[in-house]
């Protein structure tokens, strides 16, 4: 059962402010994925306090690094039940777990950040990694 | 360790990769377990380094490692993938 809309909201206006589009139906996830191009940013946004509360100021932090994903979105697991299964479609290699990140490039994931690599760290820590990831995967001799 | 996905190495052939809860007299309590057991194919440090890859296959909401049984705890986060 989904969470109460009001208990996500904030969760979900920290990752607008940040730029993040949000995908809350299939059709979003297939419309922004499907056939995708370019680079691209995947959020799987999540209630869990003690993971989620650092990912969301890693991304901030990593997102005033000089180097870019083209475009940002985000799913909210446990919330857009719906839509966060079909964005995982398109990284199914990988496990669910929330939060995460995948990196894609043309449609290819190229980096993905598990929870547990977020559990229990800083999040200056976990973008000083997001960070390494976008240099290498998106820098401009990519 | 609350909160922290972790690897649990037994004595015996299995060896888990879940979310650290607890430990009390019991054993070591996890949440949302991946099992491997070496005794029915697969090397226990390929299972490692694939849940460090592709993350945790939960097979089991939770489980209790008991104490005796266990070898090794790290952080999966630890693990190069």
């Amino acid at each position: 059962m989904p969470y109460n809309p009001a208990l996500v909201a904030p969760m979900r206006e920290e990752m607008v402010r940040l730029g993040a589009r949000e995908l809350t139906t299939v059709a979003d996830a297939d419309a922004a994925l499907g056939d995708q191009k370019g680079t691209m940013l995947v959020f799987v946004n999540s209630v869990c306090g003690c993971a989620a509360g650092n990912a969301r100021p890693a991304l901030r932090l990593a997102l005033e690094h000089a180097v870019l994903p083209q475009q940002v979105v985000t799913v909210f697991a446990g919330q857009d039940v719906d839509a966060t299964a079909r964005a995982r479609q398109y990284f199914a290699e990988y496990q669910p777990s929330s939060p995460s990140m995948a990196l894609l490039r043309d449609g290819e994931v190229v980096h993905f950040v598990h929870r547990h690599q977020i559990e229990g760290r800083s999040p200056q820590s976990i973008a000083d990694d997001l960070v390494k990831a976008f240099d290498k995967n998106f820098g401009a001799a990519v | 360790m609350h909160g922290i996905t972790v690897v649990v190495e037994t004595r015996g052939a299995l060896t888990y990769v879940g979310r650290f809860d607890t430990e009390d007299e019991s054993g070591v309590h996890l949440l949302n377990v991946g099992v491997h057991d070496a005794a029915a194919g697969g090397s226990r440090d390929d299972y490692v380094h694939r849940s460090a890859k592709f993350g945790v296959r939960a097979e089991r909401p939770r489980l209790v490692v008991p104490r005796q049984d266990v070898l090794r705890i790290r952080k999966l986060a630890d693990v190069e993938p």
